[in-house]
């Protein structure tokens, strides 16, 4: 017997618009002929990937992506678009002329996901409590995961080193 | 709420970033495309943490964060170097060590 109560009505309504946001923004970025309209796309889909883990109960890892990702990375990106003078306007082909590859990989890809997926977790049901407190985040950082944590550090000194070294003039 | 409503709207972003990967010739949009694929796993790692009840797929979320942010700068310092030397960034040209 299912209660109205197990099904979740307004998340389940959330997440529906949320993803059909995401899915359609992310087809605009792979699609669309305007590089500075693909980074504001990007911004809408990288926003539902944050709203899925508020929903999920991640808020730490939801509020970082969206400092992160639509704070730092987008910027980024638009910086990029605009140093490399990347043609802005509809005439400029974008696209590679075999593009077919690309539906021929990634329809079947999406095929043997979401057949694997079905199979394997079918209608498992989430916990109702899934939300997971910052601290134990943070505890779990700083104990269990030290050495990763140290690393990635030192991985995002050598990236900005790497990159300065990369960009600047002879 | 069911695990697989997460787990599929994974797929459909992962394999939506690799169709832009493979189709597009502009550098940056090809950077943004791995942004895709990289967020689809993010919401698979978030989504099997609380399905367990741990935040080990948090944390990881994060760390595959910090990684993106550091390729990112790496990709598109990289970008920047082939439009120096190239005046375009088109990856279908980007063929000169091709046998």
């Amino acid at each position: 017997v299912i209660l109205a109560a197990d099904l979740d009505v307004a998340q389940n309504i959330f997440f529906g618009i949320i993803a059909a946001f995401s899915v359609f923004g992310a087809l605009r970025v792979v699609t669309t002929t305007n590089v500075v309209h693909a980074a504001l796309w990007l911004v809408l889909v990288l926003a539902g990937v944050g709203a899925n883990f508020l929903l999920l109960g991640a808020e730490f890892v939801g509020i970082t992506q969206v400092l992160v990702y639509i704070g730092a990375t987008v910027v980024l990106f638009l910086f990029g678009v605009m140093l490399t003078r990347a043609p802005i306007g509809k005439d400029v082909v974008l696209t590679n002329s075999n593009w077919w590859v690309g539906v021929v990989v990634a329809l079947p890809l999406l095929g043997v996901l979401t057949y694997v997926l079905l199979d394997e977790w079918g209608d498992d049901q989430l916990p109702r409590e899934t939300v997971q407190r910052t601290a134990e985040v943070s505890d779990s950082i700083f104990s269990t995961y030290l050495i990763p944590f140290e690393a990635i550090g030192l991985l995002l000194t050598a990236a900005l080193v790497g990159a300065i070294v990369l960009a600047r003039k002879e | 709420m069911v695990l697989n409503q997460f787990l599929l709207l994974g797929a459909v972003l992962f394999s939506i970033g690799v169709y832009g990967v493979l189709a597009r010739r502009n550098g940056v949009l090809v950077l943004m495309s791995i942004e895709l694929i990289l967020n689809a796993v993010n919401i698979n790692l978030i989504a099997f943490g609380a399905h367990h009840g741990t935040v080990s797929g948090q944390v990881f979320a994060l760390f595959v964060i910090a990684v993106a942010a550091a390729e990112v700068g790496v990709g598109l310092a990289i970008v920047l170097l082939l439009y120096r030397n190239r005046q375009n960034i088109d990856l279908d040209e980007v063929a000169s060590m091709k046998g």
